[in-house]
């Protein structure tokens, strides 16, 4: 544990004014983690309605627990392990799967082979002004297993550390790395493919339509 | 220090968040130098992780803050009431 993984002064002091009866500022006090605290229940629950309502809950049940905070981990990493407690209880009883099978296939090491490309050059984000395309990446991440689309989302979506992130699944960095690292390379295998071919077929295309006179 | 191709790649992760020791780092930018594949692939991961940072994907439903907001107004209410109120 160390200064960044711990409650600020500025934050432990937001607290102590909601708890001693400034209410209204729990809304400043969330408000950092209003979208990683959707983004978070999303990765459990991959459907917008459930993942809205089981972060509403969790934020709730985090203001009703807020005097129980002792600034041992940061506001936001505190939160997002309710949130993401309150996403998994759903799931589990939506689907009365076991969630915690789901993590053990994350701990097999074995090599990984990308897809293989020659040269590539950077896609603009303008791409994204196109829907299929958008749709297409979000489907690649839903179709990831939970243990990496949660690592994944709360890594290069919220920008956590993975110090943060092992604390709120509640497992190891090593762990976190580990998912973390076959989620970015299937994620590479499944989409490179695709985004490649919508990058080059475009400029071929134009060059043809517009060919020799 | 040398790697292969099958190193840089069990390591783009680590690579891309800053995570792998000082050697192991010279190591693969001087692997990178020469070799377009890795180079090819480590682009490809990059870019796809500022995709998938754009506010575009995964967007937040349509008044998701509005309807959190009202949550909580009704649960403050909800603590400010009198308990013969919340009782009753």
């Amino acid at each position: 544990m160390n200064d960044r993984t711990m409650g600020t002064p500025a934050e432990l002091e937001l607290i102590a004014r909601v708890l001693n009866g400034e209410e209204h500022l729990f809304y400043e006090l969330i408000r950092p983690c209003e979208r990683a605290a959707y983004m978070t229940a999303f990765s459990v629950l991959k459907n917008e309605a459930d993942a809205e309502d089981a972060a509403q809950e969790a934020i709730i049940k985090a203001y009703r627990a807020l005097k129980g905070f002792r600034g041992e981990a940061k506001f936001s990493t505190w939160l997002l392990s309710i949130v993401l407690n309150e996403a998994r209880g759903r799931l589990r009883q939506m689907n009365k799967a076991p969630v915690e099978s789901l993590d053990r296939e994350a701990d097999e090491q074995e090599s990984f082979t990308p897809f293989m490309i020659a040269d590539w050059r950077e896609i603009p984000s303008e791409i994204l002004e196109r829907e299929e395309l958008t749709r297409c990446i979000e489907q690649a991440v839903e179709e990831l297993s939970p243990a990496y689309r949660e690592v994944f989302l709360l890594r290069d979506k919220e920008e956590l550390t993975i110090e943060e992130i092992a604390r709120i699944v509640g497992v190891s960095q090593g762990l976190v790395k580990v998912r973390l690292f076959r989620a970015r390379m299937l994620l590479q295998k499944r989409l490179a493919p695709y985004l490649k071919r919508e990058r080059t077929v475009r400029p071929r295309s134009f060059s043809w339509l517009g060919g020799r006179p | 220090m040398r790697v292969d191709c099958k190193h840089v790649w069990a390591c783009i992760s680590d690579f891309i968040d800053g995570t792998v020791s000082a050697e192991e780092r010279r190591a693969i930018e001087l692997h990178l130098e020469h070799c377009e594949i890795c180079s090819a692939i480590l682009d490809s991961v990059h870019n796809i992780l500022v995709l998938t940072a754009d506010d575009r994907i995964f967007q937040l439903p349509l008044g998701y803050q509005e309807r959190l907001h009202a949550r909580i107004a009704a649960e403050l209410k909800l603590a400010k009431a009198p308990p013969s109120a919340t009782q009753t």
